[in-house]
């Protein structure tokens, strides 16, 4: 095993297009780990999913007009999203019935740009991620994002909190939360179209809420939650890669169970959540009951 | 005379159903208002109608003379604790120190005196000893004792609560019900949602009995009269007799 390790840290320094892949990855496990936080505290998993699934034809609608695909996948993420909120505020529709019915719609509309527009490997490829034909303008473009969404978190990391935990103290002061709605949705749109390659349109919700849930077990306070969640992510993205390379399988596939995996050894072990802990406190309480 | 909450003609609506009409009244700086009615009575619906939590479909609202807008920061809010998610990743210090963010202001961060504040807020109701304590930890009395800490430590002129009794013990209860008493008598505006008519009389000033509409609004006196309460209850009154219950 150790031999192996020293393998795959040698084959990635021999080969820039595994430099790229890794780092590339890297940043995508530490962005989606942190912008998952808020996802998971504000009960919106649900919304991940479809905010990733609604890019795809923003994506194929950016190879028509020969832009980057980011700019496409931005205005169809925020389409959608503004899609969602019409139709849930203005009629009996719930909020996670019209989310099911617009990114289902998306996603749709988007496989058949797709597949009038290219071959199908590239839905292929948009869907489960390709690490190994990263550019290096790709590269930094994925850097680009990760900065400015930790720098956006940083900076509103006070108006995030507040309005994730009692919005309607946040309202009553006078955040606009809808705006702030609204933001973190950009956001999550931005690490979706960064995650593309990594993971794929498919699994990026994984990638979202997975390491943030598995933080979430582990502390009480919500800047720890964001770094063990960013560095479970980064975790996840590497172990995954060397799995993916040493057994050739896809890497979005393989990063994503690193993460279940950490998610349930944190789900059994985590000292104050964990099963395992929880089930040896309440035996202990029914011995003394007895006594 | 300036008025701390005037109140015109408000008009609210759920998906065109009326929740609340015409409500007019006018509180003087320096009550503690409780705000009464049954079940459904649109008690929640008119706190956060006047803060404009919920869209008026008509009707003006103003504090200490200025618009809700222009006086937002001078406002705390307790929620019910339904709102609240307790498995949130915050602690008891944490949470009272939200009420500064109002006037810390965009891109910066409680400072060590912010923090100082907060602590001293957790003093006044008894709750400093658990100030690392995750807030799903306690029990709801405190949980509430700790909502109130962060309400002082907002500084305002306007405290709005909802429901701040419910499923809290009777010492958290009696030191809640004395901060509130203080803050008005030191010339804050203090107004309650409140359904348990019991200790409506000991623990308000003033009452605003709704149902749908405003019944009755005045000195606890004027408003806990039979003939006016009934007209509030006389739904449930009705109820009550039709199975087998004296009123």
């Amino acid at each position: 095993m150790f031999g192996e390790i020293i393998n795959y840290v040698n084959y990635v320094m021999e080969y820039e297009y595994m430099q790229r892949a890794f780092l590339t990855s890297v940043i995508v496990g530490i962005i989606c780990g942190a912008i998952g936080c808020f996802i998971i505290l504000r009960g919106m998993a649900l919304m991940g999913d479809a905010i990733s699934h609604a890019v795809l034809p923003g994506v194929a609608l950016s190879y028509v007009l020969g832009i980057n695909f980011f700019f496409g996948a931005v205005i169809s993420g925020v389409l959608t999203t503004i899609g969602i909120g019409y139709i849930s505020q203005n009629s009996r529709i719930k909020n996670d019935i019209a989310i099911g019915i617009m990114f289902t719609f998306a996603f749709a509309i988007g496989i058949i740009w797709v597949t009038l527009l290219k071959s199908s490997t590239d839905l292929y490829h948009i869907l489960f991620g390709n690490l190994l034909v990263v550019r290096t303008s790709e590269l930094w473009a994925t850097f680009g994002i990760g900065v400015f969404v930790l720098v956006m978190i940083y900076l509103f990391y006070k108006e995030l909190l507040v309005s994730s935990f009692d919005p309607t103290m946040s309202a009553a002061y006078g955040l606009p939360n809808k705006m702030i709605h609204y933001l973190l949705m950009i956001l999550l749109t931005m690490v979706t179209v960064a995650s593309i390659q990594t993971v794929g349109i498919v699994l990026v919700v994984a990638m979202l809420i997975t390491p943030a849930a598995t933080a979430y077990l582990l502390t009480d306070r919500l800047w720890i939650m964001i770094y063990l969640s960013s560095g479970f992510g980064a975790i996840s993205s590497i172990v995954g890669l060397f799995f993916s390379n040493r057994f050739d399988l896809d890497s979005g596939a393989t990063i994503v169970l690193t993460a279940t995996t950490m998610f349930l050894i944190a789900f059994i072990f985590s000292p104050k959540q964990g099963v395992l802990w929880r089930s040896i406190k309440s035996k202990s309480t029914k011995s003394l009951a007895r006594v | 005379m300036s008025s701390a909450i005037q109140v015109e003609d408000l008009y609210v609506s759920y998906h065109g159903n009326t929740a609340l009409k015409d409500v007019t009244f006018s509180l003087e700086a320096g009550n503690l208002l409780g705000i009464i009615g049954p079940n459904g009575a649109g008690k929640s619906t008119l706190i956060k109608a006047l803060l404009q939590l919920i869209p008026r479909d008509k009707g003006q609202v103003t504090f200490l003379d200025k618009t809700v807008k222009e006086i937002r920061k001078q406002v705390a809010y307790v929620p019910q604790r339904n709102d609240i998610d307790w498995d949130f990743p915050i602690t008891v210090l944490e949470t009272v120190l939200l009420g500064t963010y109002p006037k810390i202001g965009m891109f910066k961060r409680p400072k060590k005196n912010d923090k100082e504040w907060a602590y001293e807020c957790l003093k006044e109701v008894g709750m400093e000893q658990f100030y690392k304590r995750q807030i799903g930890e306690l029990s709801g009395g405190q949980q509430q004792r700790v909502f109130l800490a962060r309400a002082l430590a907002q500084k305002a002129e306007l405290f709005f609560l909802d429901e701040p009794f419910v499923g809290v013990d009777l010492g958290s209860e009696e030191t809640i019900i004395n901060i509130l008493k203080r803050l008005s008598n030191q010339g804050k505006t203090v107004t309650v949602v409140h359904h348990d008519l019991s200790k409506a009389e000991n623990y308000f000033n003033k009452l605003l009995l709704i149902n749908r509409e405003l019944i009755g609004f005045g000195s606890v006196n004027e408003v806990f009269r039979p003939e006016i309460m009934a007209k509030a209850y006389k739904g449930q009154f009705a109820f009550m007799k039709e199975i087998g219950v004296s009123v």
